[in-house]
């Protein structure tokens, strides 16, 4: 299984911090067409990823047990 | 208590300061983000601050590992506030101790514009008509971060 994590903008439009699903074996692009589409959350496509609190490119493919947080445009300080 | 951290309470910048002072160092160098009351004119009520804070505070230590690589001798720590902020209220607190003065002025700049690349921390702005999640990450391809991010 897999734990998606959702932050600001996309927190509120998912009305859900986090998800749990199976996304082993998919790129972060796949999944984020998968998201995209099936919770009508079109602009997860923009954010950045980071897979196990690092950031990760488009075609990193997901493995088992990875925590996958869907990174907007950040703006801390 | 480790030199970066994440904190739902007000900050005080004595606090950060205490952790980079040191015999070593003959410049201390401060930056403190508050909260801005006016952006171009549209006035802001309150902040509200929202962190995926264990990414964050690790962001934040590989910021310190990155400056101390490029300024040897410099010593940092970070603080951030997250949660309802009001208008002057403290959001970070950067200290940088070099032991001359001109690495700790670009070494703290490097910090604070380093803060706003890569580490997983939001805002939300609050006006008298509305409410926006605000952004502005220097990303240049969305979703796909350069190599150096991904390092």
């Amino acid at each position: 299984m897999n734990r998606l994590l959702f932050f600001a903008e996309l927190q509120e439009q998912m009305g859900a911090e986090q998800l749990e699903l199976q996304a082993e074996g998919q790129t972060i692009e796949e999944l984020k067409g998968y998201i995209g589409d099936t919770y009508q959350l079109h602009k997860v496509k923009e954010a950045m990823v980071a897979v196990n609190e690092e950031f990760a490119v488009n075609d990193y493919q997901i493995q088992d047990h990875d925590v996958i947080a869907f990174i907007p445009p950040v703006s801390g300080g | 208590m480790s030199d970066y951290w994440i904190t739902e309470n007000p900050l005080n910048p004595r606090d950060v300061i205490d952790l980079v002072i040191r015999p070593e160092a003959g410049a201390i160098n401060t930056f403190i983000g508050t909260v801005r009351e006016f952006t171009e004119g549209k006035q802001t009520l309150f902040l509200e601050y929202q962190a995926y804070e264990s990414m964050a505070v690790k962001k934040m230590e590989e910021i310190g590992h990155e400056i101390e690589q490029q300024w040897p001798d410099a010593r940092t720590a970070i603080a951030h506030r997250t949660g309802r902020l009001e208008i002057s209220d403290i959001a970070v607190v950067i200290a940088v101790s070099t032991p001359h003065r001109a690495d700790s002025y670009e070494a703290s700049r490097y910090a604070i514009e380093r803060m706003k690349e890569i580490v997983p921390i939001w805002k939300k702005e609050h006006w008298h008509d509305g409410e926006k999640w605000i952004g502005d990450q220097k990303e240049k391809h969305p979703g796909v971060p350069s190599k150096e991010e991904v390092q």
